[in-house]
């Protein structure tokens, strides 16, 4: 039975802060089943983030740009360092890597069709290249992952950048997983696997550990590329300053940080919720990083992509300003797909949950037939009104970072820097580097605590 | 036959040579003197011969071509291999044959750890001994060790089959020793023959894989 507050309050009845009703359901079902939970999507609880940090618009004495008159630009290009031919995208928001497995081939291709619509990259994932994703992609990045399932030199060749990568922000130092449901005959021969089994993919590569040996495995990839893709590294944000400084050292042309607020298709709870720091703490350590390295905004330099929690244009904007030169979204293109859509809540109710609320994405039961393997669910999907729906938003985003670029009178939204930001909690402060708002304290800087 | 010395030419100049496209005929590769990556990406039904010891992923992703490597190999020699043959005459270090997909790697000494991790249909023969962690996650393919192999051996295995001829230290989480029947001792004796050792007995060896109870989540399967 569910009481209103005021029900409640009449009622006497006290919930405990310690022991919420939350945390009660997940000692029951632990007692119940003897195994941990697993879910889908990212960190769930509160944490400071891009809506603890405002911008200073142009006023007297910063000219703003005319919307929609004056230009300002959304291209990036990455991983130029060394790459012969690096990435050249229209817009600074890119899809994140998800894989075929936990995603379907419907989906696949919708963000395919979208990326491609707005000259932007989308990312293979664990579980290899589809035909699907590389066909309707004009700029995929290819995952190169611990297991290395699916893992082939035609697909390395047949890419446009390579991302090795080291983990992911809903689970820093966790390998993958991809329920039985989920491994479906095709899904299981693209990772040479039993059909249906509990996969678990590693968490360490198989023929590197630590810095020194990812430079000679970058070196490798390198040489097999005959030196013509950028290779990025991505990394879960934990250590951001040092894994950021030793990536770079090891030869990425690109650094991914993935904040603990990325989504996943399968992780423990406890480790979505409780490894990893947030996006927004992550930034300016990343910054720091290549400043540092005197490689951060430079010709020649290396650039960062920042994910973990976007939803709108000021969260691109306000990554932007901190440092990032581009952004990656995961669950936020799923939503745009039509993941979590009202519509469905009959068959939400049925799985027990509701629209805004399910992240079982392991199951493999997605009404919404995005992270499901069941053709009869994928037929929900159509990848061509998916793809447009996702380049909607990818639009929409680009469109409100450039008008809070131009409200702060940049020509281009790279251009935005962290004097445009204040935060409003002290704790953004402290994390995003920026001062509190209405002063000129930042905590732990300048003889600060 | 086409001569390189890395001694005189840089790797990616060789590398590159050997992408070429339509490539054919011998290639010998002088003055390795440990280098890393060397004749790796290779894809042509080539013979290369490689003159002395390499350093990390010699001949790795290989495809078609038949790689001999005339001394020791370092870390993750062949891997990801796809197709052909990748013979290393002295040893081999870590992670060798690592996730390979499908040809033969053939070492002439012994393998030090994780060799045939997570392989994915790669055959792998080792002449003598192989280290810890041997077959780590080793998903597809076969593995024969004519010694010894050290601990946990199939470690969390799926569907690799081994053969080994004298003891592992200990087997690894999940892997059991399985009964040699006719089609093993067939299967056997053909890896023995296209790896040069024709006259092993192959019912000297014994069969390990695994035993599957790993393979669904279980509260009884933690560690």
């Amino acid at each position: 039975m569910t009481l209103t507050p005021d029900e409640r309050a009449r009622r006497g009845l006290r919930e405990s802060a310690t022991f919420d009703r939350t945390t009660i359901a997940a000692i029951q079902r632990a007692a119940e089943t003897g195994i941990y939970d697993i879910r889908g999507w990212g960190a769930k609880r509160a944490l400071p983030h891009f809506d603890d940090l405002l911008f200073l618009g142009a006023s007297m004495s910063r000219y703003p740009l005319e919307g929609y008159r004056e230009r300002c630009g959304t291209d990036v290009v990455l991983g130029g360092r060394n790459a012969k031919y690096p990435l050249h995208l229209d817009i600074p928001v890119t899809i994140a890597g998800m894989s075929f497995g936990a995603l379907g081939a419907h989906a696949k291709e919708a963000l395919g069709r979208a990326a491609s619509a707005v000259g932007t990259s989308t990312t293979t994932g664990d579980g290899g290249m589809t035909p699907e994703e590389r066909g309707h992609s004009k700029t995929l990045v290819y995952q190169y992952l611990p297991n290395r399932y699916g893992m082939n030199p035609d697909d390395l060749r047949r890419a446009d950048a390579i991302e090795v990568v080291l983990g992911q922000g809903a689970k820093p130092g966790g390998g993958g997983m991809l329920l039985g449901q989920k491994v479906s005959e095709r899904v299981a021969g693209m990772r040479t696997l039993p059909v249906g089994i509990d996969q678990r993919s590693s968490s360490r590569h198989p023929d590197w550990t630590g810095p020194d040996d990812l430079a000679i495995k970058i070196a490798e990839l390198r040489e097999i590329t005959d030196g013509e893709k950028p290779i990025y590294v991505k990394v879960g944000a934990t250590r951001t300053y040092y894994d950021t400084r030793l990536a770079v050292e090891a030869g990425a042309d690109v650094v991914v940080v993935d904040g603990m607020q990325g989504g996943t298709a399968a992780t423990q709870e406890v480790f979505i919720e409780h490894v990893g720091i947030p996006t927004l703490a992550a930034i300016p350590l990343a910054v720091q990083a290549l400043q540092e390295l005197g490689l951060h905004r430079k010709p020649d330099g290396v650039q960062l992509i920042v994910s973990g929690g976007i939803r709108n244009g000021a969260d691109v904007a306000k990554c932007l300003a901190l440092g990032a030169d581009a952004v990656a979204i995961g669950t936020a293109a799923l939503i745009a797909l039509g993941d979590n859509d009202p519509r469905y809540d009959t068959e939400y109710a049925r799985l027990g949950s509701a629209a805004g609320f399910y992240d079982q994405f392991q199951a493999g039961q997605d009404p919404a037939g995005i992270t499901t393997q069941d053709e009869e669910l994928q037929r929900n999907l159509d990848p061509e009104e998916g793809g447009r729906r996702l380049a909607n938003f990818l639009r929409v985003l680009t469109m409100e970072a450039q008008t809070v670029a131009r409200a702060c009178g940049k020509a281009h939204v790279t251009h935005l820097e962290p004097e445009d930001l204040v935060a409003i909690s002290i704790e953004a402060a402290a994390m995003a580097k920026v001062p509190l708002a209405g002063t000129s304290w930042i905590p732990g800087q300048d003889g600060g605590f | 036959m086409t001569t390189y010395d890395l001694t005189r030419t840089p790797l990616r100049e060789v590398n590159q040579a050997l992408h070429a496209p339509g490539l054919s005929g011998e290639i010998v590769i002088a003055g390795p003197q440990g280098a890393h990556s060397v004749a790796v990406g290779l894809d042509a039904p080539v013979k290369v011969t490689i003159q002395g010891h390499c350093g990390y992923y010699a001949a790795g992703m290989n495809k078609q071509a038949e790689v001999t490597i005339e001394g020791n190999a370092g870390t993750g020699v062949a891997e990801n291999m796809m197709s052909g043959v990748v013979h290393v005459t002295g040893s081999a270090s870590q992670s060798a044959g690592a996730t390979g997909r499908g040809g033969l790697l053939v070492i002439g000494g012994d393998a030090g750890a994780r060799c045939g991790i997570s392989m994915k249909g790669i055959d792998i023969v080792v002449g003598g001994d192989t280290g810890h962690m041997t077959a780590f996650m080793a998903q597809a393919g076969r593995l024969v060790v004519r010694g010894d192999a050290g601990d946990a051996l199939g470690d969390s295995i799926y569907e690799t089959r081994i053969y080994l001829r004298g003891t592992a230290r200990s087997l690894g989480a999940d892997c059991v020793e399985k009964e040699m029947r006719p089609e093993h001792l067939e299967e056997l004796e053909g890896l023995l023959k296209a790896a040069g050792y024709p006259d092993d007995d192959p019912a000297s060896y014994k069969r390990f894989g695994s035993a599957r109870t790993l393979y669904h989540f279980h509260a009884d399967n933690s560690y």
